[in-house]
């Protein structure tokens, strides 16, 4: 019979690496997850099936409870709150491993418990409770809980070394004794504290690069505890999520020209906010204001837009509107595109997701390296609560935080529009240039009410 | 040891077909891939079945259970969640009928 499991959880395992690979594409995107679906209650049932375990009733209790709280948070969470619910999901991750690998020291299931399980063990409580309360921290910044500002504690680094330190000496001890429930439990303390001054210093517009690597470390603690278990659909399953989130952290990284070292030690950032937060620093030149009547009449003459989305505007909750606008525009014959910069919202990938929410159809947004060389030849370039992703100070000031990242060329449209909600510098605190400049027109106000404006008048042209 | 060693070989592979497969996804699906993970990384509920498989009341079994629950909210979470922000990515209805 350990044949048949061991073959069903091979067959979960692949339905997992097939189902990753549909995922790869919009067009299949929704088959993979069904694939992973199958893969996941393959491996469900075989488990309850030939272990026997369909027995006790508190198996079906939990499964019962925890799949409810998780079908209702699917249903009511609203996709702004997607970077949240991620790493609350990333966290939970991390306890079920922790949970799992302390049962497994309480009540082994082969005795003697020889060495190499001892250490994945110790592996397996680390990386589970990091995970876990570094995850809390996280989901406590982007819900506003805590301040998304960094917290730096006096001697912030020789905290962590120590507690680094701890969780080696707790580990060997352990080994030496492992009859002693204190060791276990030390290693899991160092652990849950870890997590936490891992975390707080980092500023919440960072949080995108923290909730990939939380996702990345979730995996890992799945793959840590099938390496207690020797069960190798947890270890390739986990193996699968842990490089999936290396590779995000790494993609939001290269975005922000930062290394993942200064994003995680650099407390850089000021707060969460829409990054609207600050002046500009006393600044003398004069910018043309304009309201969205202005903006209207000059969508009269154009041929193309290239529609440059921003947080700014789900926090507005203005994608419902743009799309209107969009396609009002589109309907003149005009050519609308949406240009979509990787850290354009709060995780990877999120604009597109909020856009999607608005109806805006898949293939008119475009990733950065493939509308960039196309704002030159472009009517207007209309931004939209967003600041730094646009900032040419990016380019060429080298002093700039934000020297070396990669930005959408929108000061190479021959028409620049800018909607915000005041002069304010971005999160990097770096002033923009481009709002001074001849061709930019700055439309004061919220996203939502600004579009709303522009819709009206499109309308009443027509 | 030998287990070990087969579970190291299994994990390494594992990570290099990860990298190799994820590197393809764009950009417009990442926060769907993220949350396709959650769900995947529930993949623990299973360890978590067999921790708490016993017809005792004792800690393991208790600390068993509670970790079914935690990692089943990824598992239907994760899975419920990404099947429906994939539901609203459409394509262009235009293009479709161009194409």
């Amino acid at each position: 019979m350990i044949y048949l499991e061991q073959f069903t959880y091979l067959l979960a395992s692949a339905l997992f690496i097939i189902g990753l690979k549909y995922l790869g594409s919009a067009k299949t995107a929704r088959k993979g997850n069904q694939y992973a679906m199958v893969a996941m209650a393959i491996a469900i049932i075989i488990t309850l099936v030939i272990s026997g375990v369909a027995g006790p009733i508190q198996i079906i209790v939990g499964m019962v409870v925890g799949g409810l709280i998780g079908g209702i948070a699917a249903k009511r969470v609203e996709m702004t709150e997607m970077p949240q619910m991620v790493a609350l999901f990333n966290g939970f991750g991390g306890v079920a491993s922790t949970l799992v690998a302390f049962s497994e020291y309480l009540e082994p299931t082969t005795i003697p418990v020889t060495l190499d399980v001892n250490i994945t063990l110790i592996l397996s409580l680390f990386i589970g409770t990091v995970t876990l309360t570094g995850s809390l921290i996280a989901f406590a910044k982007l819900q506003g809980i805590m301040p998304g500002r960094p917290i730096v504690l006096p001697v912030h680094q020789i905290i962590n070394l120590v507690l680094i330190i701890g969780v080696v000496a707790f580990g060997a001890m352990y080994i030496m004794n492992p009859d002693v429930p204190m060791w276990p439990l030390l290693i899991i303390a160092a652990a849950a504290i870890f997590g936490i001054t891992f975390v707080i210093p980092i500023g919440g517009a960072d949080m995108p690069v923290v909730i990939a690597l939380l996702n990345s470390y979730s995996g890992l603690a799945a793959s840590a505890t099938g390496f207690v278990l020797s069960n190798n659909v947890l270890i390739i399953a986990g193996a699968l999520v842990g490089a999936s989130g290396l590779i995000l952290t790494q993609l939001m990284c290269e975005a922000m020209n930062r290394s993942l070292f200064n994003v995680l030690f650099g407390a850089v950032g000021t707060d969460d906010s829409t990054g609207e937060a600050g002046a500009g620093g006393g600044e003398q030149k004069t910018v043309t204001r304009y309201t969205a009547e202005d903006a209207a009449m000059i969508m009269d003459t154009v041929q193309s837009v290239i529609i440059v989305p921003g947080y700014g505007l789900a926090v507005a909750q203005a994608q419902h509107v743009l799309h209107e606008m969009g396609e009002l525009l589109t309907a003149r014959g005009i050519d609308v595109k949406y240009a979509i910069h990787p850290v354009a919202g709060r995780m990877p990938g999120h604009m597109n997701v909020l856009l999607a929410e608005a109806n805006v159809p898949y293939d008119v947004l475009y990733e950065m390296d493939d509308i960039n060389d196309e704002f030159q030849n472009t009517d207007v370039a209309l931004i939209i609560g967003a600041n730094d992703v646009v900032n040419p100070s990016a380019r060429t000031k080298k002093d700039s935080p934000l020297y070396g990242m990669p930005i959408l060329n929108v000061d190479y449209a021959r028409t620049v529009m800018f909607v915000k909600r005041s002069m304010g510098a971005g999160f990097a605190g770096e002033a923009n240039p481009l709002f001074f400049d001849d061709k930019t027109m700055m439309v004061f106000g919220d996203a939502k009410a600004v579009v709303t404006g522009l819709v009206k008048s499109l309308k009443e042209e027509e | 040891m030998e287990s070990l060693i087969v579970s190291i070989y299994v994990f390494t592979l594992a990570v290099f077909i990860g990298f190799e497969l994820i590197t393809k996804v764009p950009p417009l699906l990442h926060t769907p891939l993220m949350s396709g993970s959650n769900a995947i990384s529930g993949i623990t509920v299973v360890g978590a079945l067999l921790a708490a498989n016993a017809n005792n009341w004792k800690l393991s079994t208790i600390l068993g259970v509670l970790a079914i629950a935690f990692a089943m909210i990824n598992v239907i979470g994760g899975f419920m969640v990404t099947d429906r922000m994939l539901g609203m990515f459409k394509k262009d209805k235009k293009t479709e009928k161009g194409a």
